[in-house]
């Protein structure tokens, strides 16, 4: 259960391969496509696939050249949901103090001219 | 490259059965990101983010070891209060405080600012007093003293995890 929670985990840490999942779940989509979708190489999409395929998010299916990739039919379990949750709840508000930093550093440095001239 | 994939990563880890790890790295030195988490006027802008449907209405903190803070939000007509002590203070590097507002020991939270090259590393650490602790706090949904109301969220894992 740990190491399926780590995979799923470390599967969806990466934005493209969550920008995937939210692509297939659009429709299905073969791997040249998802490729030029995110700007990748066959080569990198294929690899950001397996990771997904190997936690059972995505499922392949090989029809003449193609390679055809569909969301997978295990869902994810609720930890791994309450962690990606987690995350993007963590993400919101470090975006909103990076924001808050921008903001310091406009400030300071502004001020910072400003004694200069006084 | 789009916008998206240069934004610094957030990531969220269970290191263990008692313990949640969120990093982040902030385009800013330590002395302005731990700035912003101890003046209670900068905290009100970012620690509670819009998309999540809560007000911060009341921030209070006596930022020194022993101190005490307090938050409250609002969330549609009701209220709900958050509070705690800090049980160190060494700026710029570290801030450990508590979360007493459960009926049992809550987590305590350990952030730690190491600065690199003009940039900051953020590391959130929540130790919970056991293992059933934190599954409960997953459980419920609960955790950084906000709901789930995500709802946006809810989609998307429903999206990537939905049955084909």
């Amino acid at each position: 259960m740990r190491a399926y929670l780590d995979a799923s985990f470390a599967a969806l840490s990466d934005a493209t391969r969550r920008g995937v999942l939210e692509q297939l779940g659009r429709s299905d989509a073969s791997i040249t496509a998802l490729a030029a979708a995110f700007h990748m190489t066959l080569t990198g999409m294929k690899k950001h696939v397996e990771v997904l395929e190997q936690v059972g998010l995505v499922t392949t299916e090989k029809v003449g050249r193609v390679r055809t990739c569909r969301l997978g039919s295990r869902r994810l379990n609720e930890e791994t949901a309450w962690l990606e949750k987690h995350r993007q709840l963590c993400e919101a508000r470090f975006d909103a103090l990076e924001d808050v930093v921008e903001e310091m550093k406009r400030k300071e440095k502004s001020d910072g001219r400003k004694k200069r001239k006084e | 490259m789009d916008a998206r994939r240069e934004k610094n990563e957030t990531t969220v880890e269970r290191k263990s059965a008692r313990e949640l790890v969120v990093t982040r790295t902030i385009n800013g030195p330590a002395r302005m990101v731990f700035e912003a988490f101890t003046k209670p006027e900068l905290l009100r802008q970012w620690w509670v983010p819009k998309s999540c449907g809560l007000t911060l209405l009341d921030c209070e903190a006596d930022v020194r070891a022993g101190g005490k803070y307090r938050r409250v939000y609002g969330y549609g007509d009701s209220t709900m209060e958050f509070f705690g002590k800090y049980l160190e203070v060494t700026p710029h590097s570290r801030l450990v405080w508590t979360n007493d507002e459960g009926d049992e020991g809550g987590a305590v939270t350990t952030v730690t600012f190491q600065e690199s090259d003009g940039r900051t590393l953020l590391v959130m650490h929540d130790l919970y007093p056991s293992k059933e602790a934190l599954d409960e706090a997953i459980a419920s949904g609960a955790t950084s003293g906000l709901p789930e109301t995500l709802d946006q969220l809810d989609e998307f894992v429903v999206a990537a995890g939905a049955s084909a």
